[in-house]
């Protein structure tokens, strides 16, 4: 059985995305995938998917053309409407045939995903669906008119539930590095600096790379290194001194100094910055980030809390109920 | 010969980077590939995977599965297996280039920065032999080392638009074949017909690191006539074993 979703609007970085196109990175090609993978894993685990559609602020509009379809969103704070009513940030829910999905950006937040029950009758490349706009490799990003065709859809969900998290909230804690590789290219003083300012996240941020700004970080042995591999995450300085941290596109090479690399556990929140919004870094070890890493990942495990929604989704109600603006922890009761 | 131990550099808690030097040399880079293949044929657990680039091999692992320390002991033991293995089984590939202004967008360009005429700059890159070390930037383009002095040329300092497929490039004392159209800082001295990175072909891209990589001079009347037998999925450049 198949199932058509057509695209009404869709902002510029729509895109589908899975786990990412790795294996490649021999031969030049960037793994994509999503920017906040704990947002993504629990879009895609609550329906069974292996690709979503993620979502940046330039928002989403599509209906479910012939067959009602389950549905699981996630993400940052958006502003998520089924026929202009509201829905929580992250839910579980029933897109009926000709009703209207609308994803906004909201409170905060820049990415949010919306995975689908079933698989997008798409063709692999190199293994993957990820979209890799630069390179041209998956999908085109999506476009008002595109009509995305799913096999074997899922029947919808018995009941509607809102998705609580702790990965899923809204967090100003600092983003946590693990200095190097090449931390030696830079002064006790520099590095310091770097940990210590408060860093504006720049207009010319994209998925392949976050660019910082703030007082320029000075190299003590030049900027230029010959070029090796570069992890997602890797904050490189180029000549300039501002620095950039690498994203889900990144090159997967690069000839800068990187002065620290993001720990996974963190990536996703810096990846929900949005331009304008300052960023602290603070320094961890190898095994702090580990314990964060493995606590995250059993967490996902876990998934994230399925509170139901009753008939009325309306802001109010849902404010009433406190689902909205992902200020809800994973181990909070419900209040509803 | 007693081989100093790589250096082992963190990026993050899920990927190393194993340093063997901080220069583009051959010698470092069989160092580089050589670890490579030791890992490619008896991969550790939670190893997930490993790019080689000049002077140094990204290793990308799952630190739930491997923990840094036992990674490091499993990767240093293959480095001293590999000592023995380094440098076999290289190949030549000898590459269809079109030198041609009417192809090579940039050549005039190049050859003016350069001081040279344009025949002394396609005749130079003609008549070198490069080894490719590593792909980088965008799929399908690979890094070569071996270019002439004479022809190396700072890359600029705005890019150019995006190249024609099959690019062959100069910049920063290095040349490069860019298989797809991508915007550049470097030079298009030349263009191969030849499809070095093809979906629809196995394997999908032509040239591994460590080949050693020769440009045969092709006229522009002949560049049409290539392009076409390369579309019919005919393999234009040669291979020999060395």
């Amino acid at each position: 059985m198949r199932a058509e979703l057509l695209v009404h609007a869709a902002g510029p970085g729509v895109t589908i995305q899975d786990a990412g196109r790795f294996g490649y990175g021999r031969f030049g090609v960037t793994p994509a995938g999503p920017m906040d993978l704990a947002a993504f894993t629990t879009a895609t685990g609550a329906v069974g998917a292996a690709a979503a559609i993620e979502v940046s602020v330039g928002g989403l509009t599509l209906e479910s053309v012939d067959v009602p379809l389950a549905i699981a969103i996630a993400g940052g704070g958006f502003d998520i409407r089924l026929d202009g009513k509201s829905l929580p940030p992250a839910c579980l829910l029933a897109l009926s045939p000709g009703a209207t999905l609308t994803i906004r950006a909201g409170g905060w937040g820049a990415w949010c995903y919306l995975a689908f029950g079933g698989r997008f009758d798409l063709p692999p490349t190199l293994g993957s669906l990820a979209t890799h706009a630069r390179s041209g490799l998956g999908p085109a990003p999506l476009a008002a008119g595109d009509r995305l065709t799913l096999v074997d859809p899922a029947p919808s969900p018995e009941a509607a539930c809102a998705l609580q998290a702790s990965w899923l909230a809204s967090d100003a804690a600092a983003i946590r590095v693990m200095p190097g590789p090449q931390d030696d290219y830079f002064s006790p003083e520099a590095i310091a600096r770097f940990l210590d300012s408060g860093w504006r996240l720049g207009a010319r941020s994209d998925r392949m790379a976050y660019a910082l700004e703030g007082a320029a970080i000075a190299h003590a042995r030049g900027h230029d290194i010959v070029s090796d591999g570069a992890a997602m995450g890797a904050i490189q300085i180029p000549g300039s001194g501002a620095p950039f941290v690498l994203m889900a596109d990144r090159q997967p090479t690069g000839g800068y100094p990187k002065i620290a690399t993001v720990i996974g556990a963190d990536f996703g929140r810096l990846a929900q910055k949005r331009p304008g919004e300052t960023i602290h870094f603070r320094a961890t070890t190898y095994e702090a980030a580990v314990s964060a890493r493995r606590a995250l990942f059993a967490a996902l495990a876990q998934g994230p809390k399925k509170t139901p929604l009753m008939g009325d989704m309306s802001t109010e109600a849902l404010l009433a109920g406190n689902l909205v603006g992902g200020v809800i922890s994973a181990t909070d009761e419900p209040t509803r | 010969m007693e081989q100093d131990p790589p250096r082992f550099r963190d990026q993050g808690e899920t990927a190393l980077s194993v340093e063997f030097g901080d220069t583009v040399d051959p010698a470092i880079h069989a160092r580089v590939l050589a670890l490579d293949a030791a890992l490619q044929i008896d991969p550790p657990a939670g190893l997930r995977e490993t790019t080689p680039t000049y002077r140094a091999l990204f290793v990308r692992y799952e630190p739930l599965e491997i923990d840094r320390t036992a990674l490091v002991e499993e990767i240093s033991a293959r480095v001293a297996d590999a000592a023995l293995t380094a440098g076999g089984g290289r190949r030549r590939w000898t590459i269809p280039c079109c030198y041609d202004p009417a192809y090579a967008e940039d050549i005039v360009e190049a050859a003016q920065a350069l001081g040279l005429a344009v025949d002394a700059l396609a005749r130079g890159h003609a008549g070198a032999d490069y080894r490719a070390y590593m792909y980088g930037f965008a799929p399908g383009w690979c890094y070569l080392g071996g270019l002439p002095d004479a022809l190396a040329l700072p890359r600029r300092l705005t890019p150019r638009g995006a190249t024609p497929p099959g690019a062959i490039l100069i910049g920063g004392g290095l040349s490069l074949v860019g298989a797809n159209p991508m915007p550049t800082g470097w030079y298009v001295v030349g263009r191969t017909p030849e499809k070095l990175f093809e979906l629809r072909r196995q394997p999908h891209f032509l040239i591994t690191p460590g080949d050693a990589i020769r440009f045969e001079p092709l006229d522009a009347a002949s560049f049409a006539a290539f392009e076409s037998r390369a579309a019919q999925g005919e393999t234009l450049a040669r291979c020999e074993p060395l």
